[in-house]
């Protein structure tokens, strides 16, 4: 497939990752803020073939992970109202809520659909006048011009049974989090290259100058990421900071206008919960007050479903980058992807799942380690040196496996 | 400090999901499915042949020895680029009893039909398993229908059993891999899956693919005569793909596999199916493909008689066998690392992420 | 959020007023909205399309150049 499948030339990925290696001249370490570049990575072995010289850090990047679970109970109300058919992204069906996932909610009789685009579940609305679509619309910025798309068509159109449940978030408030946090040990970021094919790499300018960190926009193919490894490297040891673009062929400053405009049509910027981190002031996207009409909350009444979130779960200290997965207690024993605790070990693109199925698990059949050996054993070490930070929280109970 | 050390609680104080009944992923071919059958089937039906779980059961009646196989079909839709229904339903037992190593004689078909099922369509799925069974040598020897109420069968559901007869010398089973055997494929990969994921109300995708449903027989019989014992295991990677199948001979045979990452053979339509859906090629159903694992010095041997088969053409080794990480099957990535490629716990979903 | 898939316009046309098109990725064919991309999109670009949204194009010359500078580094790393 011309302008992805070149990018994954074995020979040009080894000779980057020998060109890095030899670049270093100390352990750097990066992080991405991406579920779909945390995939590639893993899935490569790329981490693996780093170690020693770049350790690669997997920031709350992918969507699915992040969903506050109070989000994902108010999907499964909604599944289980017999008017309603919920559509969805495949992502979504696994994620534990509170009492199940929607998979489950569909196997006790709730209509749960898997759409591939939003435009589908307002299609199935327009052939299905007498039930309500809801549509799930989880994303990052790369998903919401697609999202606002659906509910600004549903009002040119005029379809009355078709409404989202917004759980959008945005990348730069998470950003400057993860940067603020004492004892943060990151020292340089890969900007994920499709937010920012939408949002062009203007907002991460202010960041990169005042946390004075190098930010490289990337893409997702083996030879893209190392690429864009490669360029946070040179900056780092070169001493310099600020913005650059590996993945030009589909990333410009100004990203896409017109998937901006629409957005700032449809959406404003609001509060927003991540799951295991907590509220993130201005860190996500709601509807506009005068498109309430096609706000599932507002249209089924749903404030009233607020699921306590537990004081903090190991989750959280994954998608911040302070814990790796295998360091995790559960991981691998009472979390695997077969029975997950938490949002990542569901997604594929979850940092626990993508370890997980990469093979770094210590488990019931003793492989444990066995492949990969070298590059667990270092993650062990400098992710000790993760938790130097806040310690232990207050307030943990135990949990039955 | 180690993580040994940390003595936190036990795992994300997140609630436990509900696990009481059965979801779409227990027919998955992955995780779900092998538990579903060693928690809640096995322990209620004693014997040894049982639980060789293999593709079928070879039994000795009197002084022959004979291979029995079941197999339901309920795809939807129920017609896909490339095939139907009937021919999966024919197709499938017999593959599944050659890959036992017999040759399929006979079959049976039990029949739920949907009320409302046009005729047409039956009739049309009837022709092609008349025609598929007559392909691969096999006569309908028994067989029943029952009709359900409108909604309660997708159109129609199929249940078919094979009969075939033991070769001599020829006995291929799971539980037979060894330490330096080649691991083979007979074809491209993902082709059925695909088809009929492409044929599928609500993805809308247009696809240049076609499912690859065809008897497996001719391969296997010259499988059988240029390597003989040497193939050790014989299996079709239906649902759940290579990965699934590889997965479970590794369990079966208490053996690590190790698998090549550019030459897995893809066909570039399914490539970019996969791609855009989000989906791994290497866990998607085939059904007119064949995995042999054979004595490694025999391999070029095996692939050579493959080849010769119009079936076989594109026959290729893709991995070998390992005395290492007994029952893991492993991927060597173009760029120099590994991944484990694991049972899934059920369905491969379409993503975003 | 990630998930873009390059593929090639073969075909533009409105629908219901929304700038629609055929989208070619290597053999799977399928309608995507490109409202987004109409202002530059012709017949023959390559988009970035992500839940059935072309999100940007794929600048050709680009990436023809990205591409030649990871062949000569590869070339000067004995690649």
């Amino acid at each position: 497939m011309k302008h992805l499948t070149e990018y994954r030339d074995s020979a040009l990925s080894r000779a980057l990752v020998r060109r890095i290696r030899d670049r270093v001249t100390r352990l750097r370490v990066l992080m991405e803020i991406c579920g779909g570049q945390t995939h590639t990575l893993i899935r490569q072995g790329i981490d693996e073939v780093l170690a020693g010289s770049v350790e690669m850090i997997h920031g709350p990047g992918c969507p699915v992970c992040v969903t506050p679970l109070e989000q994902i109970d108010r999907a499964l109300h909604l599944a289980a109202d017999p008017r309603v058919i919920l559509a969805s992204f495949g992502d979504m069906l696994r994620v534990p809520g509170t009492g199940g996932d929607l998979l489950q909610s569909r196997a006790r009789g709730g209509d749960v659909r898997v759409v591939y685009s939003p435009l589908d579940a307002l299609a199935l609305a327009r052939r299905t006048p007498d039930r309500e679509v809801v549509f799930f619309a989880v994303g990052f910025e790369t998903t919401a011009p697609a999202n606002a798309m659906a509910v600004w068509r549903a009002r040119e159109l005029g379809v009355p049974n078709f409404s989202l449940l917004v759980s959008q978030v945005t990348v730069p408030p998470a950003l400057r989090l993860i940067l603020e946090a004492p004892g943060n040990r990151v020292e340089a970021i890969l900007a994920a290259g499709h937010v920012c094919a939408v949002m062009g790499w203007e907002e991460y300018e202010p960041l990169a100058e005042e946390f004075r960190v190098p930010m490289v926009v990337t893409g997702f193919e083996p030879l893209d990421l190392l690429e864009g490894i490669f360029m946070a490297v040179e900056a780092l040891e070169g001493g310099r900071w600020g913005v650059e673009n590996q993945y030009v062929r589909s990333v410009r400053r100004e990203g896409t206008p017109v998937a901006r405009d629409l957005m700032e049509r449809v959406f404003q910027r609001v509060d927003r919960a991540w799951r295991g981190i907590g509220t993130i002031p201005g860190s996500g996207l709601g509807l506009r007050p005068e498109l309430a009409a096609f706000d599932a909350e507002v249209k089924f009444g749903l404030a009233g479903i607020v699921a306590s979130e537990p004081a903090e779960c190991r989750a959280g200290e994954v998608l911040r980058g302070r814990l790796k997965p295998p360091q995790c207690p559960a991981f691998g024993s009472s979390c695997t992807p077969d029975h997950p605790l938490g949002a990542p070990m569901v997604s594929s693109e979850g940092a626990c799942a993508a370890y997980f199925n990469a093979g770094r698990r210590k488990g019931e059949d003793g492989a444990a380690g066995a492949v990969g050996e070298a590059g667990g054993e270092h993650g062990l070490q400098t992710g000790a040196s993760d938790l130097k930070g806040p310690g232990t929280r207050p307030g943990r109970k135990e949990r039955a496996p | 400090m180690t993580s040994k050390s940390l003595d936190f609680a036990l795992g994300c104080p997140m609630p436990l999901p509900e696990r009481d009944r059965i979801q779409l992923g227990h027919g998955s071919g992955g995780r779900m499915s092998a538990n579903l059958l060693k928690e809640r089937f096995l322990p209620a039906f004693p014997g040894e042949v049982l639980r060789q779980l293999g593709d079928g059961a070879s039994l000795i009646l009197g002084t022959r020895e004979i291979v029995v196989s079941t197999d339901s079909f309920v795809v939807t839709p129920l017609e896909f680029p490339g095939g139907d229904i009937g021919d999966l339903a024919v197709n499938g037992t017999v593959n599944d009893v050659a890959m036992m190593g017999a040759v399929p004689r006979y079959l049976c078909a039990g029949f739920i039909l949907e009320e409302g099922l046009p005729f047409e369509v039956l009739d049309r799925v009837v022709a092609s398993m008349s025609a598929a069974a007559a392909a691969a040598g096999v006569v309908l020897v028994a067989g029943d229908t029952k009709v359900v109420e409108r909604g309660k069968a997708d159109g129609m559901f199929i249940n078919t059993t094979g009969i075939g007869e033991l070769q001599e010398g020829f006995r291929p089973a799971p539980h037979l891999a060894r330490p330096g055997d080649a691991v083979l494929v007979s074809g491209p990969l993902g082709c059925h899956g695909m088809a009929v994921m492409g044929a599928r109300d609500g993805l809308d995708f247009r696809l240049e693919i076609e499912s690859d449903t065809a008897p497996l027989l001719s391969l296997v019989a010259a499988l059988r005569e240029a390597v003989g014992e040497g193939v050790h295991v014989l299996r079709d990677p239906t649902r759940g793909g290579l990965a699934s199948a590889l997965n479970e001979i590794a369990q079966a045979s208490g053996v690590g596999v190790v698998l090549e990452d550019g030459v897995i053979p893809i066909p570039g339509a399914v490539a970019a199916a996969c791609e855009v859906l989000g989906l791994d090629p290497l866990y998607v159903a085939n059904e007119g493909v064949l995995v042999a694992i054979v004595d490694g010095e025999m391999a070029s041997g095996a692939l050579e008689a493959m080849r010769r088969d119009p079936l076989g053409r594109e026959a290729v080794r893709v991995g070998t066998v390992t005395a290492d990480h007994p029952g893991l099957v492993v991927l060597r990535t173009g760029v120099g690392g590994t991944r484990i490629v694991d049972l899934l716990p059920g369905d491969q979903l379409p993503r975003i992420c | 959020m990630c998930l873009g898939i390059p593929g090639r316009i073969v075909e533009i046309r409105e629908d219901e007023g929304l700038t629609m098109g055929t989208v070619d990725f290597g053999g799977a064919q399928r309608e995507v909205c490109l409202a987004f991309v109409a202002d530059r999109a012709q017949v023959g670009d390559y988009a970035v399309v992500h839940v059935g949204f072309a999100i940007s194009l794929v600048d050709e010359v680009e990436a023809l150049r990205t591409y030649r500078l990871l062949e000569e580094m590869g070339e000067m790393e004995g690649a």
